[in-house]
């Protein structure tokens, strides 16, 4: 019991802390920009001024917003996504505004994406003052994860973009629905928890090997929730639409969220074990997966890597046949060897070697530039973010607000985990961005959107609980 | 652009990125641990007064409670001043507050300061402590005017 009050946080506000955190995040925004200026133009970048009035105008708006309407937030929640995005935005302008390229896209698109997010954040902490109110609707928000993953598979709506059905056409822009399907399975899998939590946690049957207890396992009959959420993951995104990123994400998450529901490790092992099995069962029947895997496991070989000899010589060669290579990975590992401990500086390298650097691939742009020293302060960033969101939900007191918080930061940590292994190759490549960094609307929106979700959470739990009413007639009135 | 300045730079770019890491562990810091002293003060207090506990760290704070009222049973009118020490209630005799009051069990509810907040626990009682109008599950943080009520007794705490 003492345990559950150490875990609340100190009611108290912080607000100049963040401010200080803040300023120092848009000063490194624009070093960065400077020092690639520097390095590549020889020249302050002309467009610092708009660069730095805007977002850190942005940013410097966004602080004044929460002191007024979340003023005991997390001081570190803000400093920490400003950095992250900040120094993407950087990135991006050092790839292609720096070299005169905008073909590809630039900082400047990148910038009002950003302001847009922070609408949408700072929409999201003034209007939804308790998120206990997401609980009421844990159906209706599976069915919109539903819904939304599912809208790129309509014909003529979905787009297919490297491979993966993850797009959405709306005319002027193209959205990714999956980014956003995460938040909403998050809630749902929250409020589904909260309801259900017993009954995962305390039923159960031993499986016994001679007198010892080995595991113990739920019913068959509370393994639905997990069956039907296995038999999406693998079904819709693996076979049908190719996204491995999200149906890993999507996976993963609500192993973790069941394990912090009822701390029982027996869910984890049946899940890996359900979701590996399924994955080395279908290797051989679903091309596209294959041809992942292969372009992870033999990246180097020529013939897996497309040399120009290979091209010319050979027609059955497996990246002709598949019509894939892994010199995207490939590069991507040389840029990281070449950037060393210390990086090139930024501006300094040649990011350009690795294809699409600027989506999933933006971390090697920045393990050249900034080397590992610099990369490794980009994972404390991520990590100390997802520290804070586990931090919440143990201060929180209820129990949806547990559950939502610790899915959220799980989906922050995972999330960067997926892109960091796969660029690292450490995992099969997915196609999954690192949340605030990477070139790309959809899910710059959803990482603000969460970080909204977080900062009116933990302003929550760290408001000090109002005084009660004084209580006239000790009359004992059982309200449930 | 010579490129010792780039280097420069370059290293001075990335001392800041770290910099920004060491103070954001340090703002975590403060939330785990209170803010932090300098190692001379530190030095000196130790020097000066050794051994003295740490003055209250909340003194002066316009909510900070002093006193538990009891307002309403047997025992209405009683005041105890609130020290660092814990209080627990009940009808055994050793007891801070011993009150004769068929529906309390002997030892029935603690109350207790956890850094400065005052926070009432249930300790397993037969009819249970309710703090305002719901039944005690867990400690729970209190603040000043929140009537307890154990039995017939109901406590509360002043300024």
């Amino acid at each position: 019991m003492s345990e559950a009050l150490s875990t609340a946080l100190p009611p108290v506000k912080r607000r100049n802390a963040e401010l200080i955190m803040l300023l120092l995040a848009i000063a490194i925004t624009l070093f960065a920009m400077i020092e690639a200026g520097l390095t590549r133009n020889d020249e302050m970048p002309a467009q610092l001024f708009l660069f730095g009035g805007l977002f850190g105008g942005l940013a410097l708006l966004a602080h004044v917003f929460i002191r007024f309407f979340a003023p005991y937030a997390d001081p570190l929640l803000l400093p920490l996504a400003t950095l992250l995005n900040g120094l993407g935005i950087a990135m991006l302008w050092r790839l292609f505004e720096a070299t005169g390229d905008t073909t590809n896209g630039s900082a400047q698109d990148q910038l009002i994406l950003t302001a847009a997010s922070m609408v949408g954040f700072a929409g999201i902490v003034f209007f939804l003052k308790e998120p206990r109110v997401l609980q009421r609707y844990p159906y209706i928000m599976a069915l919109g994860a539903v819904i939304l993953l599912l809208l790129p598979l309509i014909p003529g709506l979905g787009m297919t973009i490297n491979g993966a059905r993850q797009w959405v056409n709306l005319g002027v822009t193209s959205l990714q629905p999956s980014e956003f399907a995460k938040i909403a399975l998050v809630t749902f899998l929250a409020g589904y928890m909260v309801t259900k939590r017993d009954v995962l946690s305390l039923v159960s049957k031993p499986v016994k090997i001679g007198p010892i207890k080995v595991l113990e396992l739920p019913r068959m009959r509370d393994m639905a929730p997990m069956a039907v959420m296995w038999g999406f993951c693998i079904i819709v995104l693996v076979i049908l639409m190719n996204d491995l990123g999200t149906s890993l994400l999507l996976f993963s998450t609500f192993l973790a969220m069941i394990y912090v529901a009822t701390q029982r490790s027996s869910w984890i092992i049946l899940g890996l074990s359900a979701f590996f099995g399924a994955c080395t069962l279908l290797y051989p029947f679903v091309p596209h997966f294959r041809t992942r895997v292969v372009t992870w496991l033999d990246a180097f070989s020529p013939e897996v890597f497309c040399t120009d000899e290979i091209i010319a010589n050979s027609t059955d060669a497996f990246c002709v046949t598949a019509g894939q290579n892994s010199q995207q990975l490939v590069q991507g590992l040389f840029a990281l060897g070449e950037g060393g401990i210390l990086g090139a500086g930024l501006g300094g390298g040649k990011p350009g070697h690795v294809p699409e650097v600027q989506n999933d691939f933006i971390f090697t742009a920045f393990g050249e530039e900034l080397g590992l020293t610099g990369v490794m302060v980009m994972l404390m960033a991520l990590a100390l973010l997802a520290q804070r969101g586990m931090r919440i939900a143990l201060a929180s007191r209820e129990l949806f607000i547990k559950m939502f918080a610790s899915g959220i930061s799980f989906l922050i940590a995972f999330q960067s985990f997926v892109v960091i292994g796969g660029v690292t190759r450490v995992i099969p490549m997915t196609g999954a961005t690192i949340p605030f960094v990477a070139k790309g609307g959809s899910a710059l929106l959803s990482s603000w959107i969460m970080l909204a979700l977080l900062v009116r959470m933990s302003n929550n739990a760290r408001k000090p609980a109002p005084v009660a009413i004084q209580d006239e007639g000790a009359t004992q009135v059982i309200t449930r | 652009m010579s490129d010792l300045t780039l280097m420069l730079i370059k290293l001075a770019f990335l001392a800041v990125l770290w910099l920004f890491i060491i103070m954001a562990v340090g703002v975590i810091r403060t939330d785990l641990f209170g803010p932090a002293t300098s190692k001379a003060k530190r030095g000196a207090a130790r020097r000066s007064e050794p051994r003295r506990p740490k003055p209250a760290p909340q003194r002066g704070r316009r909510n900070e409670p002093r006193s538990l009222v009891v307002t309403k049973g047997p025992l209405a009118g009683t005041t105890l001043d609130l020290s660092s020490q814990p209080i627990i209630i009940g009808r055994a005799k050793d007891a801070t507050l011993v009150i004769t009051d068929d529906y309390a069990s002997g030892r029935h509810a603690r109350i207790f300061s956890d850094n400065g907040r005052w926070v009432v626990e249930d300790l397993g009682s037969t009819n249970g402590t309710y703090l305002g109008q719901n039944r005690l599950t867990r400690p729970q943080p209190l603040s000043v005017g929140q009537p307890i009520r154990i039995g017939k007794t109901v406590l509360e705490l002043r300024k």
